[in-house]
């Protein structure tokens, strides 16, 4: 890990700011530096950068399946004022998770991976089968409980740690999505530790 | 008589580790246990479902059928290199092997999350065996 810290702090903050993600918080600092410094230098340094942008790349692309599915069921009419205003909070919540990794893996020199079309997201997660609001709190909880893992199921294989942290933060996001989903589905919860991961 | 009390604590503590070990063994052990399907279902879908699901392929492959089917081969699935490079079809065994750690299976690969619980994966591999059919079950509707 030491080898790909950038130890100088101008072009580290440069690089932040040319990631946009400075703002994002303290758990932000440094992804974009040790990504960017490992460009090119060494085959080893090469490979982890792409390890871990191809991890990236995957949250990336489940967060714009998180935001179709939002949009999309947001959009159906099932949902009541009250659910629509948390939902709607949770879409915000992975559109910001959305710009976050798109500017960190562009700023790796990747280029982020697009969405999928909304046809294909309705067949994909068979979202026309949803006919009640239940339904819809249902399948955004088995959603959020399976982002929840595939961020946990992946830290072992980051190489950064700064970027280990951010899927920290990602996770516990969908971690209380789901947990509050799960309570509002009338989901039960497991009597023993680690829910996930 | 020093020698004694030594001998009888060795023997006591070589007791309570010999205890401990065939505690702990099973759990750490590699070898491969017969999974449950119907716990499998549920870890499949809260561990594998946020990427994959049975008739669609989402950021991962569908799965029904997988196990039997050459690798890098479900349908319309845009594969990396590497998975296209491993040879053979998804055995039970294999599946054990790749949810350790696809990344040691085929490097470079798309899938980073591991399975660390044998027994999760031996469910989880057991439920995909139940849905070895390549028949998508909305077609029965």
């Amino acid at each position: 890990m030491t080898d790909l810290i950038d130890t100088n702090p101008q072009t580290r903050r440069a690089l932040f700011r040319s990631a946009g993600v400075v703002a994002a918080g303290i758990g932000m600092a440094g992804i974009a530096t040790p990504l960017l410094a490992g460009a090119g230098k060494t085959t080893k340094k090469s490979t982890t950068m792409s390890s871990d942008v191809s991890v990236m790349q995957g949250a990336l692309a489940l967060e714009h399946e998180g935001i179709a599915a939002y949009r999309i069921a947001g959009g159906s009419g099932l949902l009541s004022k009250g659910v629509l205003d948390v939902a709607l909070v949770f879409l915000g919540h992975h559109q910001g998770h959305r710009d976050s990794l798109a500017k960190l893996i562009a700023a790796a020199g990747g280029k982020p991976v697009e969405p999928k079309t909304d046809d294909e997201y309705i067949k994909e997660l068979n979202i026309a089968s949803l006919k009640s609001e239940g339904d819809v709190i249902k399948f955004a909880a088995g959603l959020e409980q399976g982002a929840t893992n595939a961020y946990v199921g992946q830290l072992a294989a980051i190489k950064d740690h700064q970027l280990a942290h951010l899927f920290g933060q990602l996770g516990t996001d969908e971690a209380v999505h789901w947990a509050i989903l799960n309570n509002a589905a009338g989901g039960t919860i497991q009597k023993a530790a680690y829910l996930f991961g | 008589m020093t020698n004694l009390r030594q001998n009888k604590a060795r023997t006591a503590i070589g007791a309570v580790l010999a205890g401990i070990a065939l505690a702990f063994g099973p759990a750490h052990a590699p070898a491969q246990a017969a999974g449950n399907p119907v716990t499998g279902q549920a870890l499949y879908q809260a561990k594998c479902g946020g990427c994959h699901s049975l008739d669609a392929n989402r950021i991962g492959p569908a799965h029904r059928g997988v196990v039997g089917r050459r690798i890098a081969t479900a349908p319309g699935f845009a594969y990396s290199l590497a998975i296209k490079k491993l040879p053979g079809v998804w055995t039970a065994a294999l599946l054990d092997k790749w949810l350790q750690g696809p990344q040691k299976l085929a490097p470079g690969s798309k899938m980073f999350l591991t399975i660390p619980d044998a027994d999760q994966r031996a469910d989880i591999v057991a439920y995909l065996v139940a849905n070895a059919s390549s028949a998508p079950a909305r077609k029965a509707k």
